[in-house]
């Protein structure tokens, strides 16, 4: 017996009495007998409780985790404090063991929960409309990107050099399968080359795409960007940290049209890199263009006020191959938790979070700076993370942290050539001064 | 219960707080020090203001607002709503899993890495590929990449001309909508009178423009096609590749192989074969397989052993590229391979077993009342609705009664080749009890229909809300909360 299948044998034989058959077997008389699996499966024998738990807890053991090392490696994963409501709340099974809300008599608690994020999201990025979520921060931005060859049937999309190396390789993969152009635009100090950007930008141009704060952790003047692109009339698409959003520029403020990002950061565990939270925002104008599932408010046959999927006619189960997008499971679990996460910090949270991530990153910095062990690459305005130069090499630097019980930064080489020895370092809500403190005084005796 | 009906933003109140944070003990400065006023936000930021007990309140009283699994009975046709087990959350929720950054080095993860590479082994196995990914995000995205690997594949050989790929009129909405995502036309074929694949009719369509065919067997009637060694012999031979979505898997474990069949590339859904909650809606995970000429295809990285190390490997010049962030779902991967080590080869083959032994029970209780089909079906059973006519009473209206016996209805409408299909998926997990007082209500529903049908079109009666006005939701879009 196992634990999850009630039925006994005798259950299951006198089940088959009642439908007329002998035996299982007889449940499977129509595949063919050549194509039947003669043989057991070559898996592991089933194991109990406790023994998964030790396996489990074997594997586990074999990794380092936030706890174990002082983390200031970011790049788009990021250890932001997690309060203890979102695991409770994320935790009842009335949310995790449920699917899409197709029926909404009984499924309000999720069909809310979302209508509430879309909400937030919106009002985080100060953007018209928000989905449901995507994926991760990395396939909205394709999604976007998509969406722009659709609406203005051009096939160029333009993407700032300093928008995620692993952002474009995915959009350069989508793009490309997708029957489109993917034009990258170089970076210069640290910021997209505008001037390479204005000679790009055409009439075949569908979208052009950046990312706020950067990948160098600046925060880009984005005007004239803006304006190009829409002189062009290509749609402007911005990727974005949603914690930056509590003091920075929101998409809807720099013209966006459409405004797409990584929410992990909004009360979402690392967990080795996924599952994760897209998000995409974009103006009314494209609310019918969007991808994924979008809850709106209605009325139920009482006049009770009620929320259920809705502009269902973009999406595959009724379009088919002429729907937005081919997405259909999301990542409802992950914009719960955001939800949770935003409704417990709140329009005040959220700010102090991200001005502790803004003045410990400064300090950060500046001792580094001052430690004369770290070079300034740019001098620009940045938000949580930002990038130096090591006088070591970054490969010493990274393991001598490492031996330290640190977490280093990111090293910009495997995808920056030009950026020898550069390391971009993050700093969240999280670190303390006596952790800053720490790194600094290793990186100074570092040879 | 009182009623509750409020909105997050509804409850909030200036002043109110539920978040503490640590003193920021650097030295003292503006955000207008650090960075140029013209880049900072000047609009307000709307999110609520609420104490801790007001958001736990808040939430607690939406989940009681909604059904799942572990409420109930969860029939819900191709989406495999088995229970999900308890000691899989845990697991996936050990500090030492969720705690770590996915560019820590690779020396400081190697008990994730060789999780994953354990896990593609055993799904390689399970079903008969000889290599795998577990980077996609959910099912359609394995589709996604499936089909990415496709064409990779004919444009690597030269083969410039297959842009089209063949759907069966019974997929899933999501096969040609991710044909239609990777640049392919989509082909679609009428199938025959029991609902499988038309012989006639798919030689019709094959040649030399056709880059594969998507398939699932069982499909989506619940039926196995077993014409399946000859449909691969022609698309082979006509130089495509046979995609298997492997929505349906929970049908076969242990029993046959889509690798035996023929099939060259499968994608599975760890949300529902592999026991990993729903999460409302996602996240899921849908990991991709190939037969062994195609793993040069597969998106990077690749999961690879060298002597006892586990390593990310980025340098395969044939791969289709990158297709998400990072590796894929991990927590999911964590939660599906927890399964796997409980349930064995032998749980696994016995889940699929007294998956279609259920299907196939509720089936032949109900065909007094429902129209269906005489032949024996896999883990799911499609009905045609009523069988004595009822006046006026739709499939959405059984659909809505049976929420009133405390049930998740089936899904409904689909696969579209069947009218007023009511497609009923037990999974292994139900007990015969719940099965018959299941029964039991749909053929009470089946009577009612006839003797009291308002019964049927003002159901469901007792729930939070009732019918929506969907029309009017999509008219008169309103998408967020506004003061």
């Amino acid at each position: 017996m196992f634990p999850y299948i009630p039925n006994t044998d005798l259950d299951q034989k006198k089940m088959l009495e009642d439908i007329g058959l002998n035996n299982i077997g007889d449940l499977f008389k129509d595949i063919p007998l050549n194509l039947k699996l003669n043989r057991r499966l070559n898996i592991n024998e089933p194991m109990s409780e406790l023994e998964v738990t030790k396996e489990l807890k074997n594997l586990s053991g074999k990794n380092l985790n936030s706890e174990d090392l002082v983390c200031f490696l970011g790049a788009g994963a990021y250890d932001h404090y997690i309060p203890s409501v979102v695991k409770h709340i994320t935790s009842r099974s009335e949310f995790y063991t449920a699917y899409t809300p197709y029926q909404p008599e009984i499924s309000q608690g999720t069909l809310q929960a979302i209508f509430e994020y879309q909400t937030m999201i919106a009002s985080l990025t100060g953007m018209e409309v928000s989905n449901a979520s995507m994926y991760d921060g990395a396939t909205a931005c394709a999604e976007a990107a998509m969406l722009s060859m659709g609406n203005t049937k051009r096939k160029n999309i333009i993407v700032s050099k300093t928008v995620h190396p692993d952002t474009r390789k995915v959009l350069g993969t989508y793009i490309k399968f997708h029957g489109g152009v993917l034009i990258e635009v170089d970076s210069k100090d640290g910021e997209t080359d505008v001037e390479m950007l204005s000679s790009l930008v055409d009439n075949n141009t569908a979208a052009v795409i950046v990312q706020n704060p950067n990948f160098f952790g600046i925060v880009e003047n984005l005007a004239e960007v803006e304006k190009i692109t829409h002189s062009n009339k290509s749609l402007f698409i911005m990727s974005v940290d949603p914690i930056s959003l509590g003091i920075l520029k929101t998409p809807g403020e720099i013209g966006a049209d459409i405004a797409v990002g990584e929410a992990q950061s909004l009360g979402n565990t690392m967990n080795f890199g996924g599952p994760y939270l897209g998000f995409m925002t974009c103006s009314t104008k494209l609310m019918r263009k969007m991808p994924g599932r979008i809850v709106g408010q209605t009325e139920d046959v009482d006049g009770k006020r009620a929320f259920v999927l809705t502009l269902q006619a973009r999406e595959q189960h009724i379009r088919r191959q002429k729907a937005t997008s081919n997405i259909c499971s999301d990542q409802s679990l992950n914009a719960l938790a955001a939800a949770v996460y935003m409704s417990v910090m709140g329009k005040e949270g959220i700010k102090e979070v991200a001005e502790q991530c803004m003045r410990k990153s400064h300090y950060a910095y500046n001792q580094l700076i001052k430690s004369g062990k770290c070079k300034v690459i740019f001098n620009k305005p940045f938000f949580k993370e930002f990038v130096v130069e090591t006088i070591a090499t970054s490969d010493k630097v990274n393991d001598g942290l490492l031996q330290a019980g640190i977490l280093s930064g990111y090293s910009l080489e495997k995808d920056y050539p030009e950026l020898k020895n550069s390391i971009l370092f993050c700093v969240t809500e999280k670190r303390n001064k006596e952790e800053i403190d720490k790194l600094v005084k290793l990186v100074e005796v570092i040879e | 219960m009182k009623e509750y009906n409020k909105l997050i933003f509804e409850i909030s109140k200036e002043g109110r707080k539920a978040y503490t944070l640590p003193k920021c003990d650097v030295p003292e400065c503006t955000k207008e020090d650090l960075i140029p006023e013209e880049l900072l936000r000047k609009t307000t930021l709307d999110l609520p203001q609420v104490s801790e007990v007001d958001v736990i309140r808040h939430y607690t009283q939406l989940s009681n607002k909604n059904y799942g699994v572990d409420s109930g009975f969860y029939p819900l046709g191709s989406c495999t709503m088995k229970y999900n087990p308890k000691i899989n959350e845990d697991m996936a929720s050990n500090p030492h899993f969720t705690g770590i950054h996915p560019y820590q080095p690779e020396k400081t993860v190697q008990g994730a890495l060789e999780l994953m590479y354990n896990l593609e082994i055993k799904l390689a196995e399970i079903v008969g590929m000889d290599g795998f990914t577990l980077q996609p995000a959910a099912g359609a995205h394995g589709e996604l990449t499936g089909l990415m690997i496709i064409k990779a594949y004919h444009e690597s050989r030269g083969d410039n001309k297959r842009k089209k790929i063949i759907v069966p009129d019974s997929a899933h909405g999501t096969n040609p909508a991710s044909a239609a995502v990777a640049g392919f036309d989509i082909v679609e074929i009428k199938s025959d009178e029991s609902g499988l694949v038309d012989l006639e009719n798919l030689k019709a369509v094959l040649g030399d423009d056709i880059a594969g065919f998507m398939l699932t067997n069982p499909n989506t009637l619940g039926l196995f096609d077993t014409k399946i060694s000859d449909i691969a012999k022609l698309v082979h031979d006509t130089g495509g590749l046979l995609y298997y979505d492997g929505a349906n898997t929970n049908a076969i474990m242990g029993i046959t192989r889509p690798g035996d069949m023929g099939f060259d590339i499968v994608h599975l859904n760890l949300h529902k074969t592999f026991s990993t909650p729903h999460g409302g809606g996602g996240p899921g995970s849908g990991p991709v397989g190939v037969k062994k000429d195609l793993i040069s295809y597969l998106p990077v990285p690749i999961i690879e052993k060298v002597e006892s190390e586990y390593v990310l490997n980025y340098d395969k010049p044939q791969s289709i590229g990158k297709i998400k962030s990072f590796y894929g779902s991990f927590g999911v991967i964590v939660r599906a391979y927890t399964y796997i080590l409980t349930m064995g080869a032998e749980g696994l083959k016995k889940a699929s077993e007294v998956a279609v032994l259920n299907a196939n029970y509720v089936k032949e209780k109900l065909k007094l009342y429902y129209l269906s089909s005489d032949t024996v079906c896999k883990h799911e059973c499609v009905l045609g609705g009523l069988r004595e006519h009822a006046e006026g009473i739709s499939t959405l209206d059984v659909a809505k009664r049976v929420i009133d016996y405390g049930y998740h209805p089936p899904t409904i409408y689909f696969p579209l080749i069947v009218d007023n299909a009511i497609m009923i998926e037990p999974t292994e997990t139900e007990s015969v009890e719940t099965l018959d007082s299941f029964i039991e209500a749909m053929i009470n529903i089946a009577k009612e229909a006839l003797e009291n049908p308002e019964l049927l079109k003002n159901a469901p009666h007792d729930t939070p809300i009732r019918r929506t006005d969907d029309v009017k939701a999509a008219r008169y879009p309103v998408l967020k909360w506004s003061k």
